[in-house]
């Protein structure tokens, strides 16, 4: 065959056509740095440790293929209330983390997608100007802020804002911001508010505001047509930044270390403990596997029921 | 004395709206009688849509008043006036199903439940949709959607229908289905209605009364018909259908009839005009209105020699451009009565084009 025959051949299957190269780029991507890694994780949760590596899963022994999987720490995990209870404060403050970015990022957006288009260049900006120092550098300086004599804590006790956060229970004592559930979730929101005022702009920059003329028209106040056109049309918006922040405060490992105190033990210090000073891999990896699981499956539920919804429509 | 006229049922009273020094309404004034279909036309930022917005309340006049029903509208947000309007391309709520977009305005009201779902029936038997109560917007066609906001904008029985390019969005064999359709509703509801078009055809077939609206002026107010045969100006006369314009002067003024003399030919006009021997006039002939023959017509006037620049049939009449001596190229649309012609015209014939003495209009504007 001629060198040109080849190519016609190559050009014509469908391995190498450019829309499947395109699609197909994505999908490898994905296999090869989140399938994989993945499976080898799941593989690890499962295997018995020998001494200083891992058990084979299948092993050729009396001339059968033997397949040994172990479910002793997924056991473990599901019978030690430890496990159980980080997994819940996990969610909880991800979940305190994603109610408060939504409050302050929503009116962020919002006032962000109706102001004069020459400044949302530099509205935008100033979102991502944080960005430009390091994230570790930014969570160290709530430390400061938030200690003893900093001046947001001054601020705060001089507001009495202390008073209602330990009615609520979320500081230790009165003056005492740091290592609490109160600075946890401060520095957890505001490192990822930008993840939920990004889409959150997105979507609501690119709103048809004649329909808030329509609701106008229709005898809507300002204030029911954000609640009833708005709001409801901007459901993308909100659920894709909570999403970018949820998923991540679920294993954050930094800011709990950093801002957290010794009741906010979430699931990212067990991850580390297990790995770095139990060194033990497989429970490790249970536990990574379930946190994965904790945040898949709703995902998944949610995902389905949005489907049905929409088809039940149709 | 004149007895006083009751006031009419929308006035707009010497409104005018300035952006920043350039008024794209200037003094407008216009009465509207109630259950009239009024439309606005006049190409893009004439100021129709500015003016059409300032009826629903989405911006407010500069100066001037609007009085709907005795009530001065000054101030009044949209939401509180009983005003609706159908949208250019509709801004139905994609989120909502066409039985809640129609129920929105209801629901804003406080209405009872029973009664919105009531009055929700109704409309969607009014514009024909029944089947489609649960269907999202996006699911329906331009002209299901088009109707969708029709019943949204007579839901809350407005006292006042605004259309801003109801059927813009359409392509030309709905929209001309939808006109009649559409007119039928209105008319069934009984509603006033102030529309706002660039499409002529659109305003002539839909509305009872016409304003022809340029650079923020009102240049005509009339019925379909007196726009079309009487413009009051070139621009009109030009802006409404085809035209053949020709300058010329005034040379006989008799009471019954002038006599104008333009470089290709002299007209006789059956009517007098106001105005003096001497001056300066356009006469406008339409295309419609113009024969075509062989043969030199008799009588000294209104009549042209030319040769056939071009033609184009159009199936059900055939447009020729005739090329005059004076350089002025003529339109003459002549309709194809019979299915052939023994003697068929063609490309570089010499003809004469001809009219009657009252086909013509006199502009002294």
């Amino acid at each position: 065959m001629s060198p040109q025959a080849v190519l016609t051949q190559l050009r014509n299957s469908k391995l190498l056509s450019g829309r499947s190269a395109v699609i197909g780029v994505p999908y490898v991507w994905l296999l090869v740095f989140f399938l994989l890694p993945f499976l080898i994780v799941l593989k690890i949760s499962v295997s018995e440790m020998e001494t200083v590596h891992f058990k084979d899963l299948l092993t050729y022994k009396d001339g059968l293929l033997q397949l040994t999987l172990k479910f002793s720490n997924y056991e473990f995990i599901a019978e030690d209330p430890l496990y159980f209870k980080v997994y819940l404060a996990s969610l909880k403050y991800a979940a305190a983390t994603t109610l408060f970015c939504l409050l302050i990022g929503y009116p962020f957006s919002y006032f962000m997608a109706r102001a004069k288009p020459s400044i949302q260049p530099a509205l935008l900006m100033m979102v991502m100007l944080p960005f430009w120092t390091s994230f570790l550098l930014r969570v160290y300086a709530w430390k400061g802020l938030l200690g003893e004599n900093g001046w947001v804590a001054n601020l705060l006790e001089w507001l009495h804002v202390d008073h209602l956060l330990l009615a609520l229970g979320v500081i230790p004592a009165l003056g005492k911001f740091m290592n609490s559930p109160f600075s946890l979730v401060l520095g957890m929101t505001y490192t990822y508010l930008p993840f939920m005022i990004l889409p959150l702009y997105a979507n609501l920059a690119k709103m048809d505001l004649r329909l808030l003329e329509a609701a106008a028209d229709l005898g809507a106040t300002p204030w029911t047509a954000f609640w009833k056109v708005t709001v409801p049309l901007s459901k993308a918006g909100i659920i894709a930044g909570s999403m970018l922040v949820f998923i991540p405060c679920v294993g954050e490992f930094v800011i709990p270390e950093l801002l957290g105190g010794p009741e906010t033990l979430m699931i990212g210090r067990v991850l580390w403990d297990e790995f770095f000073s139990n060194n033990d891999w497989p429970m490790a990896s249970s536990v990574a596997v379930v946190m994965i699981l904790l945040i898949i499956v709703p995902l998944a539920i949610f995902n389905k029921y949005q489907a049905e919804a929409q088809e039940a429509r149709s | 004395m004149v007895a006083s006229q009751a006031p009419a049922f929308l006035q707009i009273k010497d409104v005018v709206k300035d952006f920043s020094g350039v008024k794209a309404v200037n003094h407008v004034s216009i009465d509207i009688a109630k259950g009239e279909i009024f439309a606005l036309l006049g190409s893009s930022g004439c100021g129709k849509t500015t003016l059409l917005r300032m009826l629903a309340g989405f911006s407010s006049p500069t100066s001037g008043k609007i009085i709907l029903n005795g009530q001065d509208l000054e101030g009044l947000p949209p939401y509180l006036r009983p005003i609706n309007m159908m949208f250019q391309s509709y801004a139905l709520f994609p989120h909502l199903s066409v039985e809640e977009n129609i129920a929105f305005g209801l629901k804003r009201d406080g209405m009872p439940k029973d009664q919105i779902a009531e009055r929700v029936e109704k409309m969607l038997k009014l514009v024909q949709l029944g089947k489609y109560a649960k269907r999202k917007p996006h699911q329906l066609s331009g002209g299901q959607q088009q109707r969708v906001a029709l019943a949204r904008s007579l839901a809350k029985r407005p006292q006042l229908l605004l259309l801003d390019e109801p059927l813009g969005a359409l392509d030309k064999k709905l929209r001309e289905e939808t006109q009649i359709e559409l007119v039928n509703i209105i008319e069934q509801v009984g509603v006033t209605v102030v529309m706002v078009t660039h499409d002529q055809e659109e305003a002539m077939t839909m509305a009872s009364r016409i304003a022809i609206m340029s650079e923020g002026n009102i240049l005509q107010i009339g019925a379909p018909s007196e726009i079309y045969e009487t413009p009051a100006n070139r621009f009109v006369a030009d802006f409404i259908g085809n035209v053949n314009l020709m300058d010329g002067t005034l040379i006989d003024d008799n009471p019954d009839h002038v006599i104008v003399e333009c470089a290709d030919c002299k007209h006789y006009v059956g009517h007098g005009i106001t105005g003096t021997e001497g001056m300066a006039v356009s006469v406008a002939v339409r295309p419609e209105k113009i024969h075509v023959t062989r043969e030199k017509p008799d009588g000294e006037y209104n009549h042209v020699r030319g040769t056939i620049k071009d033609m184009v049939y159009f199936g059900s009449h055939t447009v020729y451009h005739i090329q005059l001596g004076s350089g002025l190229v003529f339109k003459i649309s002549e309709s194809n009565v019979s299915r052939h012609r023994d003697d068929p015209l063609t490309w570089g014939d010499e003809v004469w084009a001809s009219w009657t003495p009252l086909s013509q209009v006199v502009l002294t504007q």
